[in-house]
């Protein structure tokens, strides 16, 4: 785990990477967001947890997805599992702690949902929320629409 | 901090392509996006959309509006153009420029036919890659050769200081770097009848490997018939002042079938097609045998050496080498470089140097070194990705198959 994340920083600042801003990518208005670009769905004890609009954009045509087994245990901001598109690979975080308690198995005959419907048949993985004074940490959608406008525009 | 983790890591890909001996460049990695150098096609790129990345110290369109998986498969449809005038296009000249060249590369230059040209490498006093590069002779006194961006800076040096030597003994050679002129590579099965609009010297006899100096478009350019997506192409050199209106003429002329591709596509059709990206598959320690470029080595080199590192080469030639590069097919996430790759019982029997998804073959492809013995095409191999083995075999390259236009 430590080895990958430090494999990302060091690529990413490494290659000193930037894009231009393709676009306006969609948010949903009633989810929550991480900084590490992945939505959460609270509803009540459970956590629908996905990648954005955005993140699936950059990422491009996702070619297969790394799940965790149910049961698992997540933690807010630490990684669950991988997406890997033609261009490169990207771990993905967990924007809450708590336990896995269902995978989307659809994606790994179709991993493209991802792309092509991040925020509902793309969802990755359930999990049952731990500590549910973590989600103040999070950012809601227009906090997040400014957090990537940002982050485009220093790139 | 993890803030923009897969943001940042889905414009990776060029860790995946950085075609560079990584000490020699980082100053360029590093350098300023300000500092980044600009082709003249540059504006060109960003009015089609093109995402512009830092590649080798360059400000290159990594893909412009479709999906590299769509740019991928349009190529082998009907066909890309490709800026790369990044690459380093240079000439030798002087009555001595073939022996003066055979010192540094493994390639039989003086058994070259006039407006020949042969893929070779560059290498070190110890056999390994310094650099690979498509070579052509123009003539007996005139050889032209493209090197890797990533890899100018250092073979210049390397070219300069052999250059010095050699004069210093009253060899004739000197050299001219093309910086005046611009390079667009043209690739896939339009490539040929979209070019012929635009030429008038008959491109049906102009085979594969071969160079001619002709009008396109109405300027005078260098073409190649050769690239780097396994398909049937060319690479023009072209005075850089016409450069856009070539590239324009090339679109226009295809009635928008071949579409502008960037690094993206070009690296998974050049994966697709076996071909060896040098930083990723082929390194300083890495010698042309492992490699599997034996067949690059003229037989009269083989015979007589003269090229530096010589000696090892051709006892690896004799004994075998103790690694091979090799191609893999596998289940599970791509396999990405540095991916370890054992033997079906669990023993490491190597490494990943380039993998990914193969946007035609719609499944995983990958290549990389083995040890000598593990190699043989349909070996079972397991390779592990993010501490998880996944099934795999050995398989020979290329993946897709090539379409050059041989006679």
């Amino acid at each position: 785990m430590a080895s990958r994340l430090m494999w990302a920083s060091r690529a990413a600042s490494y290659l000193r990477i930037s894009v231009f801003h393709r676009g306006f990518s969609s948010v949903v208005k009633d989810l929550k967001y991480a900084d590490s670009h992945e939505w959460v769905k609270i509803d009540g004890n459970s956590a629908t947890i996905g990648i954005t609009d955005h993140a699936q954009d950059h990422l491009g045509d996702v070619v297969y997805v790394e799940l965790p087994e149910v049961g698992a245990s997540v933690t807010q901001g630490g990684g669950f599992g991988a997406v890997e598109s033609v261009k490169a690979t990207s771990d993905i975080y967990s924007p809450v702690s708590g336990k896995v308690v269902e995978v989307n198995e659809e994606l790994s005959n179709s991993p493209g949902l991802v792309n092509s419907s991040p925020y509902d048949n793309g969802w990755i993985i359930k999990v049952e929320v731990s500590d549910a004074g973590e989600i103040k940490n999070l950012m809601d959608a227009d906090q997040y629409s400014n957090f990537c406008d940002e982050e485009d525009s220093k790139h | 901090m993890k803030g923009g983790g897969l943001w940042q890591l889905g414009q990776s890909i060029t860790r995946r392509i950085a075609q560079a001996d990584k000490k020699a460049v980082s100053r360029r990695y590093f350098s300023a996006e300000s500092e980044l150098k600009k082709t003249v096609l540059y504006d060109f790129h960003v009015a089609n959309g093109g995402k512009m990345v830092p590649f080798a110290g360059w400000s290159m369109p990594i893909q412009y509006k479709d999906s590299i998986m769509d740019s991928t498969l349009n190529c082998r449809q009907n066909g890309s153009l490709f800026d790369v005038s990044h690459m380093c296009g240079l000439s030798l000249k002087g009555k001595d420029s073939v022996p003066f060249l055979e010192k540094l590369v493994i390639a039989d230059v003086a058994g070259l036919a006039p407006g020949a040209g042969t893929l070779t490498v560059f290498t070190n006093e110890k056999g390994g890659a310094i650099d690979d590069s498509v070579i052509t002779k123009v003539k007996d006194d005139h050889i032209y050769l493209v090197v890797n961006a990533g890899c100018r800076d250092k073979d210049l040096t390397h070219i300069e200081e052999h250059m010095k030597a050699f004069k210093n003994k009253g060899g004739d050679v000197s050299w001219h770097i093309h910086d005046e002129r611009s390079l667009l590579a043209l690739q896939g099965p339009l490539a040929a009848p979209v070019l012929q609009h635009l030429t008038k010297e008959d491109l049906s006899k102009f085979y594969f490997g071969e160079f001619r100096i002709l009008d396109i478009n109405g300027v005078s350019c260098s073409l190649t018939r050769t690239g780097y997506t396994g398909e049937d192409g060319f690479e023009i050199s072209v005075p850089s002042e016409n450069a856009v209106d070539l590239a324009k003429a090339i679109l226009e002329k295809s009635e928008g079938k071949i579409r502008l591709t960037g690094l993206g596509a070009r690296d998974s059709l050049r994966l697709e097609a076996g071909l060896c990206l040098y930083g990723n598959d082929m390194e300083q320690h890495i010698t042309p045998v492992e490699a599997g470029l034996t067949w690059a080595i003229g037989k009269r080199r083989r015979a007589e050496g003269g090229f530096l590192g010589a000696d090892i080469i051709l006892k690896q030639l004799e004994e075998g080498p103790s690694i091979r590069r090799v191609g893999f097919f596998s289940s599970g996430p791509p396999p990405r470089s540095h991916s370890e790759v054992q033997d079906d019982k669990g023993n490491n029997i190597g490494e990943v140097t380039s993998g990914g998804f193969s946007p035609c073959l719609k499944k995983n492809i990958a290549m990389g070194y083995v040890k000598s013995g593990k190699h043989k095409a349909g070996s079972k191999v397991k390779i592990v990705i993010r501490g998880k083995t996944y099934d795999g075999n050995v398989t020979k390259m290329p993946f897709v198959p090539t379409k050059y236009y041989k006679s």
